[in-house]
């Protein structure tokens, strides 16, 4: 395969859209849309098993098959699928699933023997991670972000053969949502733009009943459903509770992140905020709650995966709105149940770049990094060897949405620093990306002079990047760099579609 | 001036790589209690290397040895004075324990060519200690004392309280000994680091009979330590309000003067000096 470098000087294949900067594409294209796959009201036919669901959906080899995430690493939807996949000996498959999970081993000998030969997804880690890095996929891994993917289904690019569609409660007329039954997710953001598109649309689920309470999945798309004994493990699917960290460095972090963030005069009436469900994030929502309450400011949304401490902070009357792609937790899932301005967004609406997404109106967006180097570009799906350990999913979606991107994130970490030179892998590009805050200092990246100067008096630790460099640097010593010599496994797709960088199969392997 | 002293246990390279990013108005690098017997030497090798390697400013570096009823006290010694530290922190002290820490530093400092003599921070954790805490305040090497409530407890034979009542008198003792002799007084570390609340009641409290300043044994105490233990905005105002007052008396020849409708004597101009030698610049 013959490659050239995209605008970032990252090598891409020749076939594939390269990367051109984080708005080319979008200002020069139109939203393109396949018609939406409309079956009609009615009762569905109901199966209870996957080899009679596989015959009346005709599934052969070669189809593409795809899956939500929302049912995390309690996930039993798609390792039922694949079990039949490996008694029928099919062969060829794409899957896209928007994201894997440990829990899917299953999947790992069904790539070594063909059956899986391609793969879309938003996020990977795992034994299926290490399978695909090690180089036993024969296709490729296109990793998407979550805006990009349901934007890659829309326009018919990532067609979808069969949508298996894992629903906590469904009734006959195929209408579901994911807050009622024995396993409970919440929202069920990530299905839509499945439900919506695919060929054939299956809500698989244990808990059927005459009326669902709430209609967050639309019966009139729906071809049949799948009534099993239970599709998934409630303590893979709900994480608890979510709580900020107790570890004291990220909290400097954190308590630097937010003081930032109000100098910067971002928390202020009509507030809208994004944050993820680490505990350091959590630190951050913690510390600017303590700010609104004390400054009384209501902020009009918190949007993203929705934690409990967002919930709680939602309930204080300190946001006014929750839009929600996924529950993180037990709360959040009980509080989409009963707070009615809590309020479930779709993938597309969530950070589609040609829907008007929630992200294009965030505020403020604080995320994390695996690494993040000299020109802000940050890496959230390898780590510093090349190993797969997780995708984008929001991350540059919100990063191109937000008017203030802040990236958090130690600065060293088990003798490593965070900060390279190049960053292995791009996943967010650095024109997106405005500020890192560290422990050990806080750098602004050059083209934001607006927030440089107005922090020109600010008592935070700011300082280049370079220098913040230059600290890791000495108590690390400076990393040999690694070369990517292994065949090319699959590509980073930014939002647009472009490809932002590719993937290595792991040197040695 | 400190509000906050953080231990930092010498044999951790994860802790004293961090060490310096909390904010803590001091360090105190532990040789004692934190290190096992057969890491002593560890713990010395490692703080020697981090401190040749890491410059750290605008901190007071202490080193907490062993007690001189250890074999490693002497070993300690000869390690501190030859680091780029300020201060020896020494545990159990005894009146008779400083002067003769005082003689073998001197004989020390000197072999090692040692420009700045170093400090000493007793710690008064023993009943019998509190009968000498005035003479211990008052040498020149003691910048400042700190009450070892958790081992005081066990000499008492009583259990450590939320409270602190069975320490209250040793408290006082500490604080009237460091205010006679302008040193500062240093409270005991608050045990429990998961209770904010019980923190805050506890240094409130400290504050309020005069303490100046807390150890703390996890970072996570140091800013609402500084919280209680800073001057607030009001009495930094009211301080400098004092001293422009003061000096516009002194210009004018006056010798009475007032501020808020309130006469200002000497104590008052005393304590509003001491409140803005604790603001941080």
């Amino acid at each position: 395969m013959n490659m050239i470098k995209n605008s970032l000087g990252r090598l891409v294949p020749d076939d594939m859209i390269p990367f051109q900067g984080a708005d080319q594409i979008i200002k020069k294209n139109k939203r393109q849309l396949i018609d939406e796959i409309i079956v009609g009201g009615g009762n569905k036919p109901v199966e209870t098993d996957m080899s009679s669901l596989f015959d009346k959906l005709n599934i052969q080899d070669g189809m593409t098959l795809s899956f939500h995430h929302h049912l995390r690493n309690g996930d039993a939807v798609l390792n039922m699928v694949l079990a039949e996949i490996k008694k029928r000996k099919l062969k060829n498959l794409t899957l896209a699933p928007s994201a894997i999970f440990p829990v899917h081993e299953p999947m790992v000998p069904l790539i070594k023997n063909g059956s899986i030969t391609t793969i879309y997804t938003n996020y990977v880690n795992g034994p299926v991670a290490q399978a695909i890095e090690q180089g036993f996929l024969k296709g490729m891994l296109v990793m998407d972000t979550h805006g990009g993917r349901p934007r890659a289904i829309e326009s018919g690019e990532l067609k979808i053969d069969v949508a298996f569609i894992a629903t906590p409660a469904c009734d006959r007329y195929g209408h579901g949502n994911g807050v009622e039954g024995p396993s409970q997710c919440g929202t069920l953001g990530y299905a839509i733009p499945d439900l919506l598109y695919a060929k054939q649309k299956v809500l698989v689920t244990d808990h059927l009943v005459d009326r669902v309470k709430k209609i967050d999945l639309d019966g009139r798309y729906v071809h049949m459903i799948c009534h099993i004994p239970s599709i998934g493990n409630p303590e893979g699917i709900q994480s608890g509770t979510t709580k900020p960290t107790r570890d004291p460095i990220q909290l400097r972090i954190a308590k630097n992140t937010a003081q930032l963030i109000s100098e910067l005069g971002y928390i202020k009436k009509g507030f809208r905020f994004q944050t993820g469900a680490g505990g350091t994030s959590l630190a951050v929502a913690q510390d600017i709650k303590h700010i609104m309450k004390e400054k009384k400011i209501v902020g009009a949304f918190a949007s993203g995966g929705i934690t409990n401490f967002l919930v709680s902070m939602h309930e204080e009357g300190l946001f006014e709105k929750l839009y929600d792609v996924q529950c993180f937790d037990l709360e959040a899932i009980k509080s989409y149940g009963k707070n009615k301005n809590h309020l479930m967004m779709s993938a597309s609406e969530y950070g589609n770049p040609y829907a008007k997404p929630i992200v294009n109106d965030l505020d403020v967006v604080v995320l994390g990094a695996t690494e993040i180097d000299l020109d802000f570009h940050v890496n959230v799906t390898t780590d510093s060897f090349g190993h797969l350990i997780g995708g984008s999913g929001g991350h540059a979606d919100t990063a191109y949405g937000a008017k203030l991107t802040v990236i958090t994130t130690n600065l060293m970490k088990s003798r490593l620093s965070m900060i390279k030179e190049h960053v292995t892998t791009i996943t967010t590009p650095g024109e997106t990306v405005d500020v890192l805050v560290t422990e050990r200092g806080i750098a602004i990246n050059p083209r934001r002079q607006d927030l440089i100067d107005k922090l020109k008096h600010s008592k935070l630790p700011i300082m280049k990047m370079e220098d913040l460099l230059k600290i890791a640097y000495d108590f690390t010593g400076v990393p040999k760099p690694m070369t990517q010599e292994g065949r090319l496994i699959g590509v980073v797709r930014y939002r647009d579609g472009s490809i932002i960088d590719s993937l290595y199969q792991i040197k040695g392997v | 001036m400190k509000r906050s002293l953080l231990f930092i246990p010498a044999n951790s390279p994860a802790m004293l790589q961090n060490a310096d990013i909390f904010g803590a108005d001091a360090l105190i690098f532990d040789f004692e209690d934190a290190i096992h017997p057969l890491e002593k030497d560890a713990a010395r090798d490692l703080l020697t290397h981090y401190l040749d390697r890491f410059k750290l400013n605008d901190m007071e570096l202490i080193v907490r040895i062993n007690d001189k009823t250890t074999p490693y006290y002497v070993d300690d010694l000869k390690r501190v004075v030859s680091l780029p530290v300020d201060t020896i922190m020494l545990p159990k002290t005894r009146y008779e324990d400083l002067i003769e820490l005082d003689t073998l530093l001197h004989k020390l400092e000197k072999q090692s060519k040692r420009e700045h003599p170093l400090s000493i921070i007793p710690i008064i954790e023993k009943a019998i200690s509190l009968f000498e805490v005035e003479k211990i305040a008052s040498h020149h090497r003691v910048t400042g004392l700190l009450l070892g409530g958790e081992d005081l407890a066990t000499d008492l034979e009583v259990e450590r309280s939320q409270e602190g009542t069975e320490i209250l008198l040793a408290r006082q003792m500490v604080i009237y000994a460091s205010k006679a002799y302008q040193k500062d007084a240093i409270d005991t570390p608050f045990t429990d680091v998961s209770d904010q609340e019980g923190l805050i009641k506890d240094a409130m409290f400290a504050k309020s009979l005069g303490m100046t300043a807390k150890a703390c044994i996890h970072p996570i105490q140091i800013d609402t330590i500084h919280d209680i233990f800073s001057p607030s905005e009001k009495q930094i105002a009211y301080a400098k309000r004092v001293l422009h007052a003061e000096q516009e008396a002194n210009d004018k020849g006056l010798g009475v003067f007032s501020v808020d409708g309130k006469m200002i004597d000497k104590p008052i101009i005393e304590r509003a000096k001491q409140v803005l030698k604790r603001v941080k610049p």
